[in-house]
Order: structure tokens, then C-alpha cells, then sequence
């Protein structure tokens, strides 16, 4: 597994320790919004990094730029209004925004694929679902529609839809919402991609349906070996199927750690209030912990940790300076791999 | 209701602290006028005034509209007054602005300025006539379809429907054929009673979808009457794409005036009419084109404005659709 | 709050209700809308039943044909409820999308009429209320929006916003006092009284429904009912608002119907809590019967599905994962509805609608699992603690 290393905001090329680069790694990946009420910083400096068969839960509430980042990766942010003043979002150890058009649309699809939150208004209602599955082999492959249409069988069949060969010629609204979905990732993995990025793949759908999506998509997963970024809000999804956290807050990363490791002792005060608020399935609490306040404006961040207004910890210094993701350690200073909090009193969080 | 008015802030716990002085704004929290009210309307407003295409369509409007009220302050000529000896005499000298010939004159010797300057008047006056007349006609029925829906909605409906099916200068054609008297207000009439299916379509469709909002039922659930859910609640929300339309469509009617005006079927003599003088010019378009272009140019820029207008405000009222 | 015993409140089944508390359902003329009046305003017992709700059935018709529009089926959106909600207890309905549980809440607003049944609210059937007593009923039941984006007006001031059940309703509050009013209210929800004159864009998800809830609590009502009031928020914001509805809860005696999908949230805010599949209850009683001794098949299901925020509990857990869809409402399975996608379905319940009722193995005995299920072969499991 993957150790996230930086320790600063500022981007340090990957020492020589392994000789695998990871699949994906964005490197302090900032993007900015103009409007009319001046400009959206939406993301401000964020490192992540996925390999081959390991699942990143990227964490956030609306507005946290969790989305805004996997649209940036996946080329397909809004510009303008949006823009990415500076930072690299390595494919391969290749960086995918200076490519050309041509070079990244290959990528595109063929070897990062997303998956949506609303399946109904990402699928075409005038096509047949066949129709728009075969699509991806006829466009990128130059297979036959007859061979096209049995391929789009067989995945639909992969995603476990019950009568694929009855219903590749239905259309999308013939579908239940957990079906759609089905047919999104079956979408997604049609050209067996090496990066799936999943955003809030299951929040439109019912429990007893999120349950079958979420297993399905893990499943695949590891039969393809393929990387997953799969941005969430939901803490309980992510308990189920990350290796490793990324909880963003304002635009940046204020916390990673890996998923048993975070919900054990979380060490950014933001992460520790959000598992506090969510009320338990298995016992009945008492009041419940509410982090004080609203989500930040993106259009003025409060400045040092943007975190500070609604922080019970907060002193002078988080009014003032940025703290930047410090590597996290034992009491005793042993490391703690893949662990990093971007709070300036982490150890009295998670030590004290 | 006593118990509210006892609970004061000590009952707001931390964890509830109001977003007061410190605490973040929300995100729509705007610009210059942090923390004021503002309110859709004057978020319009706000992105109205930063369009320089609707201060040049208001501006070019707002001369046009006094041209129309007082013509008598552009030109001293009587538009009427022919002088054969004048008969298509060019005489445009450069610097000489709005004197009487500075456009030359028509085919009767007429001074050319001084109808286009009279003209005007007619133009804006069916044009706004009309529009009036449609919005209050089609807004009003389209309302009670689109609120009371059954079989009020099916008859409305089917009405409109009849309406609309009539070639739309045809219709007007043939209402005006009732008339012998060709006022103002008679093209007015012929142009609104066909013209309000559009406006009534629109208003019926965003007042179906201003009726199942949430906050109508929020209103139905606390006990509000028809009276006030339709006009608190339904009618505020549903007034922006009728603006627009009806906004858009001024220039149309200004130009069907001209249309049918130049077929004949508008206005007559002694009332003056850019379409009259436009289809007197277009006679002897090859030797004399002057008398076509000066009322037609007008007409143009007329039609032109209001749309740009139209532009502007649907651009305000909703920014999904730019 | 103590907990409603079972031989009170309870109806034997939907066939045979017995509705205590109920003085007259004969049609309302005008001699009797004053005596109906009465009963509203009358104030309510801690811990009598305030709302009773029996047999409630909601069909929409399905039409065809443009102008001879002739009915070819129903939806069966709600096809037979009851349950009772106590005074200043919380009742949750779960359960999943197209289940009806919003459709019920459209009922007992009035929102919506009946196709058949009824709702007591302290003895008059709401159901056939009008004029002066409906009004009357309106002022003491509330409703908080899921969406707090569309259920406040964006053309009014939230000042107009809160105002306007005064303006209603009159005779709640003198003209003179309904600014101060609104900035009490304002408070009370933990907003800044000065922002009176905002509009609600100007504010986020979470302040919006705090508005929503002032709203609700303009009239001083007895019974709220909330359709999914948190689901649209985020999770830091989720606590805030819970946190604040408790508050008002103790504050001002309210009784919540509280409707949700999220299992936990219901959990935690409800006293006792109805599962929904299909248009039916499935089961009822109080958290711990349900979370903890779940008998119902559908529940089991439901709960087992919910993920856990804590990773230790991948492994450990059984987790039942239901094959297929939910059926449609306008066409449901006979029987027992749930049978199509049921592990335990045999012939019996595709034949017999099981009724809601205390199942008859666990009649005799104090277990939790003594509570109504709606299943035939009704039988503890835990699913949500790790074995």
C-alpha cells in the first residue's frame, strides 16, 4: 500500500523508495472559481495519491472540494469560471494538464473513469442502454453493432443485472435507481480502466440497494486490481471499504490516515467532531456532538486553519498560520505510516 | 405564545451558537452589500445594471419613447404638409442634423425626418398596447389554468390551443378586415386577441411548477387560503420567464404593425405609420432608396432595442439559461 | 417518557380497531364545529395518545384518456396504516423510497385526502374537518420540509417568512407584536434575530432549516411532523439541527412524527419507531424492540444493511443483502407484500396478508420481541450488534 509522504503543502518529488510510481497522484492541485462575488477558492493545495488495487475514501462535506478535485482529474471542470492556477495531477508519473487534448482524451475514459452520483441524468433517455454501453467499443474499439451489443451483454451481466440479454434494447428509465447505477459502473468498466473515481456513487440510492452497489463495486475492484477514489460524506460507507482516508475541509487535506487508524483515534479535531455527530445504529446516545457553526465561505477562507471558527481547540496560531499535513507519530515518536494531520496541536488530539 | 417569549439566547446552547460576528458566512453571502438583504429582484437588478447591452437598449428606448410622446420637440414640420416642388429631393448636408430635410423627402414632398419623428409614436403605442393587453389576457388565464388545473386547464387549454393554430398575421388580417376604421387601438386589438396564446402558455407552465413547491404546501399546511398561496406564493415565482417573453415580443408586435400597415391592413393615411411610408417607399426603391430607408432603418432599430432589452432581462431574472 | 403499555393503546389488528379516546365521528355540521373547536384547543395528557391513526388508505388513480379520463388502476401509495403517536413522545417511520411514509405525512397534514380511514387528532377525525375546526387542527399540527432549499419562499424576507402564520391565523398574535415575535422565534432556533429582512439564498442549508423549524413553531403547535429534516444537510450541520429539535421538543411539549430514511438518526431521536414497506407498516415498537429485537424480516434486512462507521465491524457482521427490487405500488405482491424479495416466504404468505399484530408465539411472554410485527413467521435476530 501506498504511504502518503508529503509533509508540506509544497510538492517534493517522490523519493526513490519503491520503484512502482503510483497509478494516480495529484500534487498540490489548487483550483479557483471566478464569480460575480469575486473568486471560490475550491481547492487549496491538495496531495493525494491511489495504486493499482487500493481504495482512497476521500471524506468531505459540500463544499470541502472533494468533487471539485475529481473533476479536475477528470478533465472535465467548467473552465471558466474554474481554473487551476498551479499544481500536477500525475497519471503514470505523466502530468495530465500539460498534455494535449488528444492525449488526455485517451485517457479519459479508456483508463480513468468516473462514476456519478444521479445515474438517470448521466445516461442518455433517448438511447437504449445496449445502445450506449456498446457505444464505448464502438467508439473506441471499431467493434461491429452486433458485436458491440453482445459485449454490452456480457457486462451487463458482469454487474449482476438479472436478464441482461431480455433488457440490453430497454431504456434508462426502465430501470430502478439501483439498476441505473449498475449500468454506470458497467459503463465505467467497459474498457477496463486502471482508476475508477466513484463520486457519492450510492447517496441517491436506498440502504438495502447501497449495500448491493457498494459490494458489487468492491468486488470488480479487486477482480480488475483497479485503483478507486470514491468520494464520500458518508462515514459509514467509508468504514466499509476504504484502505485509506483523505478528509478534506475547505479546499485542502486536514487529515489522512488509514481507515482503521481513523476511526480509532482520529487526529485532526474536524475528524474527531464528525465521527462524534453521527448518531450509532447499535446504541441509543445522548445528546449528540455538533461542531459548532457553519461551513466556510470559499469565497473568504478564515484565515490560518480555515477550521478555527468552529474549533473547540482553537488558539491564536490557528487564527494566524496554515498549518501544513504534518506527519503523525506514537507518543513516543514512532512512526505511524501513511498518517499526517493538518492541525497545529495533532498530539494533543490524538494523544491527549 | 408566552414560552417563546421567555426563552432568550442563554437557551441557545454552544453547539446552536448563531452564525453572529466571527462565525463564517454562508456561501451566498455576496459582495459589496455583505450581510444587507437581497432579494432575487434586486440580485436582478444588481446584474441588470452591469450589462451594457441593457443601458444601451434602455437608452436607445427611453429616446424613442420620447420621441413619441413629444415630436413636436424633434422637428416644427408638419409630417402631413406635402410640397410637390419637394418631390424625392435629397438633400442630406452633413452637420445639419434634425433639420426638417436633413432625410430628404418622399414621393408627396413630404419631409421624410419629420414622419419618421411622428411615426414613432404609433410604433410604441401598439407595440406597448399590445403587450399590455396580451400579458394581462394571457397572464390571467394562464394563471387560473395553470393553478386550478381539471377541467378549467383542459378548456383554457384547448382554447389556447385553438388560438394558436391560426397563422398569426392571417388572423390579424382577417380581424382587421372587420374593421373600417383603422385606429391605433383597433391594430391593437387585432394583434392581442391573437397574440395572447404565448404569454398564456408560459404562465400557465411556470405557475405548474411554482404551485408544487415546497414552500406552496409549507403555505396550504399553515392554513393560507387560494387568495393568498396565488398571490404570496405562486404568482411572484412565476412572473420572470412572462417578463421576458413578453419583453421579447414587444418587438415583434412592433414589427407586425409595420407588417400589416405595409400590406395595407394596418393603419391608413391620416394616421402615420413607419409600415405606411415603408411600403410608399419601397414603390420606387431603385431611385429613391431614402424614402425605404429612413423609416425602415428606424423600424429596425426599434425592434432591435427591445429585443436586446428581452436579452438583458432573461439574462437577470435566470442565469441557467445563458 | 413512559412507555405506552401495550394493552391500552394497541389495536388487536387493523380488522377490529378499538380507538379509546374517541367521543364522536358523526359528520360535522355547524352546531358541532364549535364543540370540535373545543376539543382541539383542549390542552392534551402527557402520555395520552394525541393523533390515532386507523386503516389509512391513499390510492392514486391511474388515468387514461385525455378528456374522458377513465381510471385503469391505483397506486397504492398507503394501503392500510394505523399507529398511535403519544403526547410529547417521537414516532419514527422508516423505511425506503416509495414505501409511502411521505405520503402519510401528507395525510395527517390534511395535505392530501384519504381515499379511506381516519385520523383522530384528540378525538375528531381530521379526515372530515372543514372550515373553523380544520383551521383549528392546522394551527396545532406543524410540518418540517426535507428540502430546505424549496420549502421557503425565495421572494419573501424571512422575516414575512416566519410572520406569515400570523398573518393566517391572526388571532395568535396581535399585529403590533409579530416583528418581536419573529425575533423571538428567530432565537429560539439559535439565528440572529437582526437577519429579519434577509432572504433566504442569503443562507445555508442548515440556517434554512432552522427557519423552517421557526416556521413550524410560529403557531405554538402540539404535533410536528417531519419528512426526512435532515437528510438534506450535511453531517457537521445534521447534529446542530438534531440537537435543536430535541431542545424544542422538552421546551415546548411538542410530539414529533419524525420520517427518515437514515436508521440511525431515527434511532436515536425516537421513542418508539413504525417500519414502512410498501404502502404498509411492517412493525412497530418501541427503539430497543425494533434496533434490538427486530422480528420482522424487511427490518432485519433494512438494519443489517446500514453501514457502521467503524471499520472493525467489516468482518463479524451478518449482513442480509436483498435480492431484486421493490415492487411496484400500483401492483403489490398478494399476500405479504414483502414475500417477492422474503427468505423465509412460503405459500402461506402469498395467500394470507399477515396482520399487524403481536406475533402469537411471543403473546404470552415479556421479551422484547413482544411487539407488532406484520410477518408470519415473525422471529428475533440480531443484526445489528456483531455476534
Amino acid at each position: 500500500m501506498t504511504i502518503i509522504e508529503e509533509t508540506s503543502s509544497v510538492p517534493t518529488p517522490r523519493s526513490g523508495d519503491s520503484d512502482t510510481t503510483p497509478l494516480l497522484e495529484v500534487r498540490d492541485l489548487h483550483v479557483e472559481f471566478h464569480t460575480r462575488d469575486g473568486v471560490a477558492k475550491a481547492v487549496n493545495g491538495v496531495n493525494y495519491s491511489v495504486s493499482s488495487g487500493e481504495t482512497l475514501a476521500v471524506l468531505g462535506e459540500s463544499g470541502s472540494g472533494k468533487s471539485v478535485t475529481a473533476q479536475a482529474i477528470m478533465g472535465i471542470l467548467d473552465m471558466p469560471p474554474g481554473s487551476i492556477p498551479q499544481g500536477q495531477i500525475l497519471y503514470r508519473g505523466q502530468d495530465m494538464l500539460t498534455m494535449s487534448y488528444e492525449e488526455r482524451r485517451k485517457i479519459r475514459g479508456r483508463k480513468i473513469a468516473m462514476i456519478f452520483q444521479d445515474a438517470l441524468s448521466s445516461l442518455n433517455p433517448v438511447l437504449s442502454v445496449g445502445y450506449q454501453l456498446g457505444e464505448m467499443y464502438r467508439v473506441h474499439e471499431g467493434l461491429s453493432r452486433k458485436a458491440a451489443k453482445a459485449k454490452a451483454i456480457e457486462l451487463m451481466e458482469r454487474v449482476n443485472i438479472p436478464a441482461a440479454k431480455a433488457r440490453v434494447n430497454d431504456y434508462p428509465h426502465q430501470f430502478s435507481g439501483g439498476m441505473r447505477q449498475r449500468i454506470m459502473i458497467a459503463m465505467a468498466l467497459a474498457l477496463e480502466p486502471d482508476l475508477i473515481i466513484a463520486d457519492e456513487p450510492t447517496t441517491a440510492l436506498d440502504v438495502t440497494v447501497q449495500a448491493q452497489v457498494m459490494d458489487l463495486l468492491a468486488d470488480l475492484q479487486r477482480e480488475f486490481n483497479m485503483g478507486l477514489i470514491l468520494i464520500t460524506h458518508d462515514l459509514g460507507v467509508v468504514a466499509d471499504v476504504a484502505d485509506k482516508i483523505a478528509v478534506m475541509y475547505a479546499g485542502r487535506i486536514v487529515e489522512t490516515a488509514p481507515v482503521h487508524e481513523l476511526y480509532k483515534r482520529p487526529a485532526h479535531p474536524y475528524t474527531r467532531g464528525l465521527l462524534d455527530s453521527i448518531p450509532r445504529l447499535d446504541q441509543k446516545g445522548q445528546e449528540l456532538y455538533a461542531i459548532k457553526g457553519l461551513p466556510p465561505n470559499l469565497l473568504k477562507i478564515p484565515a490560518g486553519c480555515a477550521f478555527n471558527p468552529r474549533c473547540p481547540k482553537a488558539q491564536d496560531i490557528c487564527r494566524t498560520d496554515v498549518p501544513v499535513l504534518d506527519p503523525v507519530t506514537e507518543q513516543d515518536g514512532t512512526e505511524l505510516p501513511g498518517r499526517g494531520s493538518a492541525c497545529h496541536f495533532w498530539k494533543e488530539t490524538i494523544h491527549g | 405564545m408566552p414560552d417563546v417569549i421567555k426563552t432568550k439566547t442563554d437557551a441557545t446552547t454552544d453547539a446552536l451558537a448563531p452564525p453572529a460576528a466571527g462565525a463564517p458566512e454562508s456561501a451566498a453571502d455576496g459582495h459589496k452589500s455583505q450581510g444587507k438583504p437581497r432579494s432575487l429582484w434586486g440580485d436582478a437588478w444588481y446584474d441588470l445594471r452591469h450589462r451594457p447591452m441593457f443601458w444601451i437598449s434602455s437608452i436607445l428606448l427611453l429616446f424613442l419613447i420620447v420621441v413619441a410622446a413629444f415630436p413636436g420637440l424633434f422637428t416644427s414640420v408638419d409630417p402631413r404638409d406635402g410640397d410637390l416642388t419637394n418631390h424625392f429631393l435629397t438633400k442630406p448636408e452633413l452637420g445639419s442634423f434634425f433639420q426638417p430635410d436633413w432625410f430628404g423627402y418622399d414621393g408627396q414632398g413630404r419631409s421624410i425626418y419629420a414622419r419618421v419623428v411622428y411615426g414613432t409614436r404609433a410604433s410604441i403605442l401598439v407595440g406597448v398596447g399590445v403587450t399590455a393587453a396580451v400579458t394581462i389576457i394571457g397572464g390571467l388565464l394562464g394563471m387560473l389554468a395553470g393553478y386550478f388545473g381539471g377541467w378549467l386547464d383542459s378548456i383554457i387549454s384547448r382554447i389556447t390551443d385553438i388560438f394558436f393554430g391560426i397563422p398569426f398575421l392571417l388572423g390579424a388580417m382577417v380581424v382587421l378586415n372587420a374593421f373600417t376604421e383603422r385606429k391605433v387601438y383597433v391594430v391593437i386589438f387585432a394583434l392581442a386577441f391573437l397574440g395572447w396564446t404565448s404569454i398564456c402558455r408560459v404562465m400557465r407552465s411556470s405557475v405548474i411548477t411554482a404551485k408544487q413547491a415546497d414552500y406552496v404546501t409549507a403555505a396550504r399546511a399553515l392554513g393560507a387560503g387560494t387568495k393568498r398561496i396565488l398571490f404570496r406564493h405562486v404568482l411572484p415565482n412565476a412572473m420572470a420567464p412572462t417578463i421576458v417573453v413578453a419583453t421579447i415580443a414587444l418587438g415583434g408586435y412592433i414589427s407586425a404593425e409595420a407588417t400589416l400597415s405595409f400590406l395595407g391592413l394596418g393603419l391608413a393615411d391620416p394616421t402615420i405609420s413607419w409600415g405606411i411610408d415603408i411600403a410608399q417607399g419601397s414603390k420606387d426603391i431603385r431611385d429613391n432608396p431614402h424614402a425605404l430607408f429612413f423609416p425602415a432603418g428606424m423600424l429596425s432599430l426599434t425592434v432591435f432595442a427591445f429585443i436586446m432589452l428581452g436579452d438583458a432581462v432573461r439574462d437577470a431574472l435566470d442565469p441557467k439559461l445563458r | 417518557m413512559a412507555e405506552p403499555s401495550k394493552t391500552e393503546g394497541n389495536p388487536a389488528g387493523p380488522a377490529e380497531v378499538v380507538t379509546p379516546n374517541v367521543t364522536e365521528v358523526a359528520e360535522i355540521d355547524v352546531a358541532t364545529e364549535s364543540a370540535a373547536v373545543a376539543a382541539i384547543e383542549a390542552p392534551a395528557e402527557r402520555g395520552e395518545p394525541i393523533l390515532q391513526v386507523r386503516n389509512l388508505v391513499k390510492h392514486f388513480p391511474l388515468t387514461q384518456g385525455i378528456l374522458f379520463k377513465r381510471q385503469v388502476g391505483a397506486v397504492k401509495a398507503v394501503d392500510g396504516v394505523s399507529f398511535d403517536l403519544y403526547q410529547g413522545e417521537t414516532l419514527g417511520i422508516v423505511g425506503e423510497s416509495g414505501c409511502g411514509k411521505s405520503t402519510v405525512a401528507r395525510l395527517l397534514m390534511t395535505l392530501e385526502k384519504a381515499t379511506a380511514g381516519e385520523v383522530f387528532y384528540k378525538g375528531q377525525d381530521i379526515t372530515r374537518l372543514s372550515g373553523r375546526a380544520l383551521k383549528a387542527v392546522r394551527r396545532n399540527i406543524q410540518m418540517v420540509f426535507q428540502d430546505p432549499y424549496t420549502s421557503l419562499n425565495p421572494r419573501m424576507t424571512v422575516g414575512d417568512i416566519i410572520g406569515e402564520p400570523f398573518d393566517i391565523h391572526p388571532e395568535v398574535a396581535p399585529k403590533g407584536d409579530r416583528r418581536g415575535k419573529v425575533q423571538d422565534l428567530l432565537d429560539v432556533v439559535g439565528l440572529n434575530p437582526e437577519y429579519i429582512n434577509r432572504y433566504p439564498h442569503q443562507f445555508s442549508g442548515g440556517q434554512r432549516q432552522r427557519i423552517g423549524i421557526a416556521r413550524g413553531l410560529a403557531l405554538n403547535p402540539e404535533v410536528i411532523i417531519c419528512d426526512e429534516p435532515v437528510s438534506a444537510l450535511d453531517v457537521s450541520v445534521q447534529a446542530q439541527v438534531i440537537n435543536l429539535m430535541e431542545k424544542l421538543q422538552d421546551e415546548f411539549n411538542l410530539s414529533y412524527i419524525f420520517i427518515a430514511h437514515d436508521l440511525s438518526i431515527v434511532r436515536h431521536i425516537s421513542d418508539r419507531v413504525g417500519v414502512m414497506y410498501l404502502g404498509k407498516m411492517a412493525e412497530i415498537g418501541t427503539d430497543t424492540q425494533i434496533y434490538d429485537h427486530p422480528t420482522h424480516p424487511y427490518t432485519q434486512a433494512l438494519l443489517s444493511a446500514v453501514p457502521v462507521p467503524d471499520p472493525e465491524a467489516r468482518t463479524g457482521r451478518e449482513r442480509i443483502i436483498l435480492s431484486g427490487d421493490v415492487p411496484s405500488p400500483a401492483n403489490p405482491p398478494s399476500g405479504c407484500r414483502f414475500r417477492t424479495r422474503c427468505w423465509k416466504a412460503e405459500d402461506k404468505c402469498a395467500k394470507e396478508v399477515p396482520l399487524l399484530a403481536i406475533p402469537e408465539r411471543f403473546v404470552s411472554s415479556t421479551t422484547p420481541a413482544a411487539h407488532e410485527s406484520a410477518c408470519h413467521f415473525a422471529e428475533e435476530k440480531n443484526v445489528v450488534h456483531a455476534v
